[in-house]
């Protein structure tokens, strides 16, 4: 079993109208099953309201399913006597880098979580460093908050997961409300702490730009696993992901449509080089 | 106008962390709460001109040992003139006894003028040492130290804990909110709101654009708060750890020392002389 | 009828030391029915340059003309400026008030003092405008999703019919497909009604494909202002502002460096692939 297991995970839940009358059932996850192994680099892609964000949750034990199972670590998140160990174990960033961040100082937000854990007063100092220093915001830790950019922002509140010891990181659309910079920096912090720290990393995204670099790819699409692969893989079905509404890098999209043009160029192609060498070859044959 | 509105909320500078390396800033909070009291008791124990001067000589030792500049500290008190110049007219010429001097229907009496110069100085004294505590104590040690010195209260059931952390927590949120005020006025100006101009009544309606959308969004953060405190393993003051105990160091201790000097000084003035 | 800023400067927090310039002499003229991308990142101080254009924000130094007449003369009427030049800020959708969503697009025009009849009209017309489907009239704008939220928020702006839209970020938040919708609505609004358009946003992919020039902000100061494919030549310079071309710019460029000969201003995948398909054949 791996570090994220789950079973016929379904979640439900009621919509009800102004007078609490019950208006229907809304299957927001519908039967996922998956198993991500520890140190993995795992993206979830899918539109708003695909699912993405409540699977998330549950890692977390924010939510609980209405059916099935999700163990994380060996720990089934239904068990209440694991619930702080998942939390630990499994830290979370969300999207809004305003309403997650505690304290009023750079430092004090990261040691939050640390002392919520009973964490010794030297250990707490020691997490606090070693994760600032990870995601590059060591030297801004007597700052407030307030006078961050968003990726400064968010970087914050990875430390502040990072200080947890957790075996595994999920981010909920981390990037969705920061500019091109910002996204990057979250990007390039959160691939190091997978290369270097060997934490797991769920990465739920709408950019396809960020799951390049992914061990395995899911796209949600109402509830559903709707594909799963590599980025390479995920990448080569360009008219599904087309159907779903999500992005296509433009060079994937490019060598797609000259290959529909009887360009014989590979599926799947992520980055300029591959595309221009895929192309010399090509003409070379010609 | 709104540029004027912006500078408003800008303004109020009246007690806000001023950085510095002094000996006032690194004393524990608890000491400083304690000797913004004290400071506070003593000014109404004293009722001399002799205990006045003494409360003057203490309160500017330690502006001086803030290292915060007086030029800075009076700033902020412009907000404040306003109430103080009241309080003083008021007693100027409603107290009454022997007249002083008399102008149409009213008239300043040496009571009078005795008892508003003396309210002056004790709510200026009061708001500069408070302010003194504000300006050299951060938000968060300030909350840190409540939550240390009320810790007793505990046992007889307040949530002395919760109650410092959502002040904690509001005051992260007060510069974020003010911002999104700021933000909302405008667009709803662009959308042709009138903020200004009309009575007391339709000035308080024209607010309603502005209010639902804060509201809103304040629940939204709050919502937002919460489940990111938990998602971090956060289930109130049991078990929890801190990253910056409070230990009270020998500067604390000899700092208590000479506050209890200078209230033991105050009450010597007043029972000898 | 335009807009025309003349040496136009800001400074924040002017006799403090804080003191920020946050727009260093701005020289546009902005015409009549053009559709314009406003690019810059965070703190370029594009957010700013748009709130000077309606008059919310008046500059330290110089001027702004709207149809020939200075908005900060004393007795300009701002109320009807801001009916003309409409701007929707950043994440409009937070600005909703009302208990349903026609009434909330109706306190535009309710505030410029039109009849009942034609502020009814005007919402009705602008709702219809941003592709809202008459279900949803009559809900609570909270019950909403978020692109439909956005374009409620867009619509009343709309509501009061101005002549020149600005919309800051509009997609901020949204995912592809969401962007994708709002982005098509603006264009097909801009088309019907011929007013101009300015679109701010960090994002060159996403406004090469609509608009017709660029104004690109840096540190306050306005750095390129041109035609798409003329901006995107300057792709080394961009990049060291923090913004870049479209991944499209790049690869032609990539393949005239290895000798193919192509044209590396094409600005869409479409041109793209008709001139590497043009290139592939010689």
């Amino acid at each position: 079993m791996g570090i994220i297991k789950t079973n016929k995970l379904t979640f439900e839940y009621i919509r009800r109208d102004e007078e609490g009358n019950v208006e229907g059932i809304t299957r927001a996850v519908d039967g996922v099953d998956l198993d991500i192994k520890q140190g993995d680099f795992i993206a979830v892609l899918g539109h708003n309201g695909s699912g993405k964000s409540t699977f998330a949750k549950h890692i977390n034990a924010i939510l609980y399913p209405t059916e099935g199972t999700i163990w994380v670590d060996g720990m089934d998140t239904q068990d209440e006597k694991h619930l702080w160990d998942i939390r630990q174990e499994a830290g979370m960033v969300f999207q809004n880098p305003d309403n997650q961040i505690i304290g009023q100082m750079v430092e004090e937000d990261v040691g939050f979580g640390p002392e919520n854990m009973g964490v010794p007063t030297e250990e707490i100092w020691e997490r606090v460093e070693e994760s600032l220093k990870a995601v590059g915001m060591y030297e801004y830790r007597k700052h407030s908050p307030n006078k961050l950019s968003g990726g400064q922002k968010q970087r914050v509140s990875i430390a502040g997961v990072i200080a947890m010891h957790p075996k595994c990181i999920i981010l909920d659309e981390p990037t969705a409300m920061l500019d091109p910079n910002g996204r990057k920096e979250v990007i390039r912090a959160v691939r190091a702490l997978n290369d270097v720290e060997g934490i797991t990393v769920v990465l739920i995204t709408h950019y396809m730009e960020e799951i390049i670099h992914a061990d395995m790819v899911f796209v949600m699409d109402q509830g559903h696993i709707a594909m799963e692969g590599t980025p390479r893989e995920i990448f080569s079905r360009v008219d599904e992901l087309k159907e779903l509404r999500l992005d296509v890098p433009q060079v994937t999209l490019l060598a797609h449509e000259l290959r529909q043009n009887g360009v014989n160029l590979p599926e799947g192609i992520l980055t300029i080089e591959e595309f221009t060498e895929a192309l010399a070859a090509v003409s070379g044959h010609q | 106008m709104l540029r004027n509105g912006e500078i408003m909320i800008r303004d109020i500078t009246l007690g806000q962390y001023y950085q510095a390396d002094s000996v006032i800033h690194k004393l524990d909070p608890r000491v400083k709460l304690v000797a913004t009291i004290g400071f506070i008791i003593s000014l109404f124990v004293v009722d001399g001109w002799i205990g006045y001067v003494v409360a003057a000589l203490f309160l500017a030792c330690m502006i001086k040992l803030s290292k915060v500049p007086f030029g800075y500290m009076v700033k902020g008190m412009k907000a404040i003139v306003f109430i103080l110049m009241i309080t003083v007219v008021f007693n100027l010429f409603l107290t009454p006894g022997e007249p002083l001097v008399t102008f149409w229907k009213l008239r300043i009496t040496k009571e009078g003028l005795r008892i508003a110069v003396m309210m002056a100085v004790r709510l200026s004294f009061l708001i500069v040492g408070s302010s003194l505590m504000t300006l050299t104590t951060t938000p968060n040690s300030l909350t840190d130290g409540m939550e240390k010195l009320m810790g007793p209260l505990k046992y007889v059931k307040v949530p002395v804990h919760e109650v410092a952390m959502m002040m904690s927590i509001a005051l992260r949120f007060i510069p974020i909110l003010l911002e999104e005020t700021d933000k909302i006025m405008k667009a709803q100006i662009a959308r042709g709101a009138d903020f200004e101009s009309g009575n007391l009544v339709k000035k308080a309606k024209a607010m309603v654009p502005l209010l639902v959308p804060l509201f809103i969004s304040a629940f939204r953060r709050a919502n937002d708060l919460a489940m990111a405190m938990e998602a971090r393993c956060y289930r109130g003051g049991e078990h929890r750890t801190k990253m910056k105990p409070l230990r009270y160091r020998s500067a604390d201790r000899a700092a208590y020392c000479v506050l209890l000097l200078y209230f033991a000084g105050c009450v010597a003035i007043r029972v000898c002389l | 009828m335009s807009l025309i800023l003349d040496h136009v400067n800001y400074v924040y927090g002017e006799d403090t030391s804080l003191a920020v310039h946050a727009l260093k002499d701005i020289n546009l003229v902005i015409p009549d029915g053009q559709f314009i991308g406003l690019i810059g990142h965070t703190g370029s101080g594009k957010s700013t340059l748009v709130q000077h254009l309606n008059g919310l924000i008046r500059p330290t130094s110089g001027a702004i003309y709207y149809n020939g007449e200075d908005i900060h003369d004393g007795d300009y009427d701002k109320k009807k400026l801001r009916s003309k030049v409409g701007l929707v800020f950043q994440y409009p959708e937070h600005q909703l008030f009302e208990i349903d969503v026609f009434k909330d697009v109706c306190f535009g025009p309710k505030n410029l003092g039109l009849s009942q009849k034609e502020t009814e009209l005007r919402a009705y017309a602008a709702l219809k405008q941003v592709g809202l489907a008459d279900e949803y009239f009559y809900q609570s704008p909270f019950d909403l999703s978020g692109g439909q939220k956005r374009r409620v928020a867009i619509a009343g702006v709309l509501a009061m019919k101005p002549d020149i839209l600005i919309l800051d970020e509009p997609t901020a938040g949204l995912d592809p497909k969401g962007r994708d919708e709002i982005l098509d609505q603006i264009a097909k609004l801009k088309e019907e009604t011929g007013i101009t358009v300015i679109l701010v946003s960090h994002s060159m992919e996403d406004v090469a494909k609509y608009v017709e020039r660029i104004i690109v902000m840096n540190r306050g100061s306005v750095l390129f202002d041109d035609v798409p494919r003329e901006v995107f030549q300057h792709y080394r310079e961009l990049e060291q502002v923090g913004l870049a071309a479209p991944q499209v710019t790049y690869i032609m460029q990539a393949l005239a460096k290895r000798g193919m000969k192509v044209d590396t201003a094409v600005t869409t995948i479409r041109e793209a692939g008709q001139e590497i398909l043009r290139a592939l054949a010689l």
